[in-house]
């Protein structure tokens, strides 16, 4: 014989990374690449970048609500709370006014004392926000019931 | 809930998103490797180095190191979230990751052990499969095993002195390149965790060496309990052969007495390496340790408290005492007999489980914030496919397998009394 | 697809990678990233003001709903960290439910539920930190996967391919900063992205827009007139353990030693 036995097992071997090689071609994505950040940083699929960025935006910021709600905008401009977005307590305007036509509001005591809840922290903003203790101040009534959130100064106290 | 919450316990100031991420399935899949490889490098002990006394045992270990080599994988596909598109490592490997190199390595490491094999029982092979192409109107049962046999022969059926001298020559060979081929397979498992710089514990050089090391302990003393077993059953079959109402129809040429010696005789030989490699391991661990405890950078203060304190049990009594110290003991103390290696091996083996459950669920019982801590609850009684694989169940299953799987590849290459090959020495 | 040729080199070029890490010895900081720019038109880089975050975890809240991570689930994208120093020296931190409901109590949150109530005149100093993805130059949790399923784009976010991320877990155990988890819905490994698909539509992230205090900036660095850049250039600022060379691109001003 002219080949010798031995490098049967080898074919085996090679036909078996072959194998694997044609499954490369059918099964990885066309896009699948080394791409600007380097095989290290940047060996993907090229088009999932385009998935992340079709992802549907949820917050339209406060910007999105002035026109259609010019007089409670402007109304709260005016007080503190101007640096609170609208969605943070009516919720992500997302197909709004389409679907839902009107959001869920949060008004419960817990969104208020997120910062109002009184904890004086040296070296924190937080100390310097008029807050209360949540179990001495009126505890287990709604803070909507005598504050509006829309004229937060005392004066507004129902 | 978020995948890991179900078992694992804060304690702390531990990260929002931080839980026991890898479990007892990523402690059973460098036990696993680590069977493969020792079992790989026992074997070679004899076809490279020559040591005869090892010779019984070699072939044996040999056949294992393959059973074991397909239950080796199974831990880390069971852990993946989509065990499915683990053929994605082949198919877009990203060598800059330690677990990309799995897939290389690992299909070469088969290769060399599949080729050796085949070399060893080549002509089995064509002995089995001859007399079956030869015979006219072959059963169903027949066909199957004449359609496996034919393939296992590659399609050479040439038993001439020459190609089986030839066959010597390759296991040898393989054998060789098999050597570092097996360590470099494990030690990439050590540097799986070695290079994971966010990792306070695993993060060292020595955890490749270390993981090596155990890894041949482990790998010896399963294939010297296994083969104590076999041998302690076939005893057990010859004594009920002599029975003068059965057949005296002996598979073997043996007789009771002699199979006696030659177990102890192959037991005390193989415990020396134990012992060398044992010795090796708890050095290498032992120097982590103490220069951790020296140097004393920064992570010293969280790692002491769970060193010394939380899993002082796991560490200093299951894996240090009654994994090291005792089996060392045991081993050193003359007159060795097999009742006494059976314990010293189940203690050692025990202790390597518990190295590995000590580095990876040890390495994830602190929080990144080196402030809290982390415990892992494992589940005993599955309710999910989750809580199963990820549990007491799919651990047991995975160590169960390559004796199942030794089972059946035992049925296709005779491992005990093969006939002899002539020799070439 | 690239060919086999370019396979195999690249392939030896990544073990080549792993044993001399080249870029290690260069340094990348904003000055040099600004002065590549023509390299890289954008590099989206992230400012957070621990000063000025009171622990309202309206970010959390924005983050959650934005990016489709269930509300109810204890991960989150983003958080906000609590720490207290009492005057015996203590140092307590705490980041319950992410943060996501604020801060409204001063008990300390020990696992387990444990809690520790503290009292107003032990504290010597209290503070809260929001932790986002770092976005790093260096992102050992991209170097780590296994198939390419996590990478950094050209503007330095680094994304995760929920098709083909095997659920391997190691990219989580790689990032030292303990951002990744898994999705409870999509079971692949998931992290901040700076909002990506916000921030390519020339909005801010969700986080950013949430918060009523200016605690969180977001912009592209290699852009002379942004003020994240501006800001990172011109004014003292840190990042979170930098000892591991990850390089990350969350700088923060009036961080303090006792920050994890």
């Amino acid at each position: 014989m002219m080949k010798s036995h031995v490098w049967r097992p080898l074919y085996a071997v090679i036909g078996i990374v072959a194998l694997i090689l044609i499954a490369r071609v059918l099964v990885v994505p066309d896009s699948f690449g080394v791409h600007e950040r380097g095989y290290m940083y940047g060996w993907y699929n090229k088009a999932d970048e385009g998935f992340w960025k079709k992802v549907t935006v949820k917050y339209k910021s406060s910007d999105y609500c002035k026109d259609c709600h010019s007089d409670k905008y402007s109304s709260i401009m005016q007080t503190p709370h101007a640096i609170i977005q609208c969605e943070n307590c009516h919720g992500p305007a997302m197909e709004h006014p389409e679907n839902p036509a009107r959001l869920s509001i949060d008004k419960s005591r817990e969104q208020c004392l997120r910062c109002h809840s009184r904890l004086p922290y040296p070296t924190s903003d937080r100390a310097k926000i008029r807050g209360i203790d949540p179990d001495k101040h009126n505890p287990g009534i709604e803070c909507v019931a005598c504050h509006n959130p829309h004229k937060p100064s005392l004066e507004g106290v129902k | 809930m978020v995948h890991g919450e179900l078992w694992t316990l804060k304690e702390l100031f531990v990260y929002p998103n931080e839980y026991i991420y890898w479990s007892i399935q990523i402690v059973m899949y460098p036990f696993m490797t680590g069977l493969v490889a020792g079992a790989f490098v026992l074997s070679s002990l004899y076809h490279v180095f020559g040591i005869k006394e090892l010779k019984e045992m070699a072939r044996f270990a040999l056949v294992f190191s393959f059973a074991l080599l397909f239950a080796a994988p199974m831990p880390i596909v069971l852990h993946l979230q989509y065990p499915f598109r683990g053929i994605n490592v082949f198919m877009t490997p990203h060598f800059t990751s330690a677990i990309a190199a799995f897939g290389i390595v690992f299909f070469s490491y088969g290769a060399i052990v599949a080729s050796e094999l085949w070399f060893l029982y080549r002509k089995h092979f064509v002995e089995v499969a001859l007399p079956l192409k030869e015979k006219k109107d072959k059963g169903l049962f027949e066909w199957i095993k004449f359609l496996i046999f034919c393939s296992l022969t590659l399609g050479v059926y040439d038993l001439s002195q020459e190609s089986l001298k030839r066959d010597e020559k390759a296991i040898k060979i393989l054998a060789g390149i098999g050597i570092p081929v097996a360590c470099f397979l494990h030690g990439y498992a050590g540097f799986i965790f070695g290079s994971v710089k966010a990792n306070a514990l695993w993060m060292t050089p020595l955890m490749p060496v270390i993981f090596i090391m155990s890894a041949i302990v482990s790998g010896i003393a399963l294939c010297m309990l296994t083969y104590i077993i076999v041998m302690e059953v076939r005893k057990i079959k010859m004594k009920s052969q002599r029975k003068p109402w059965m057949s005296l129809r002996l598979d073997s040429e043996m007789s009771l007495e002699e199979v006696k010696g030659a177990e102890i005789g192959v037991i005390k030989i193989t415990a020396k390496y134990l012992i060398l490699f044992m010795i090796f391991a708890i050095t290498l661990e032992l120097l982590d340790l103490v220069f951790r405890g020296y140097t004393a950078v920064k992570h010293w203060d969280i790692l002491r408290t769970v060193i010394y304190q939380k899993d002082f049990t796991n560490i200093f009594l299951l894996q240090y005492t009654f994994g090291n110290l005792i089996p060392f003991v045991l081993f050193l103390i003359p007159g060795l007999t097999i009742r006494r290696a059976t314990i010293g091996l189940v203690l050692a083996m025990m202790g390597v489980f518990m190295m590995r459950w000590n580095v990876v669920i040890g390495g994830q019982a602190f929080s990144l914030t080196l402030s809290g801590y982390m415990e892992y609850i494992m589940p005993i009684i599955p309710h999910d496919w989750e809580t199963f694989k990820e549990g007491l169940g799919g651990a047991v299953s995975i160590f169960v397998m390559p004796f199942v799987l030794f089972w059946v590849i035992a049925k296709i290459f005779p491992v005990f009394n093969a006939e002899e090959k002539p020799s070439v020495h | 697809m690239i060919s086999r040729r370019d396979f195999i080199k690249y392939s030896l070029q990544g073990i080549a990678a792993i044993a001399v890490p080249v870029t290690a010895i260069e340094i990348i900081n904003p000055s040099k990233l600004f002065a590549s720019k023509d390299a890289r038109e954008i590099r989206w880089g992230f400012l957070v003001d621990t000063g000025k975050c009171v622990g309202c975890g309206f970010c959390v809240k924005a983050c959650k709903n934005e990016n489709e991570i269930p509300y109810d689930i204890n991960a989150s994208r983003t958080w906000v960290e609590r720490y207290v120093l009492t005057k015996d020296g203590r140092v307590l931190a705490d980041s319950p439910r992410a943060g996501r409901d604020g801060f409204i109590t001063g008990r300390i949150e020990l696992g387990q539920g444990k809690y520790q109530d503290i009292k107003n005149e032990d504290i010597e100093k209290a503070f809260f930190v929001p932790k986002l993805c770092n976005q790093c130059e260096n992102p050992p949790c991209v170097q780590v996967c296994p198939v390419g399923a996590t990478y950094q784009t050209k503007d330095g976010v680094v994304l995760v391919d929920r098709k083909w991320c095997i659920g391997c877990g190691y990219c989580i155990m790689a990032c030292p900063y303990g951002v990744r988890f898994f999705h409870p819905v999509y079971h692949t490994a998931e992290k901040c992205n700076f909002c990506y698909h916000r921030i390519t539509k020339g909005l801010k992230t969700a986080c950013v827009e949430a918060c009523p205090f200016g605690a969180r900036l977001i912009g592209n660095i290699n852009d002379p007139n942004d003020e994240v850049g501006r800001i990172i250039r011109t004014e003292r600022v840190s990042v979170l353990k930098d000892e591991f060379g990850t390089k990350p691109q969350v700088y923060y001003r009036g961080l303090s030693k006792e920050v994890r």
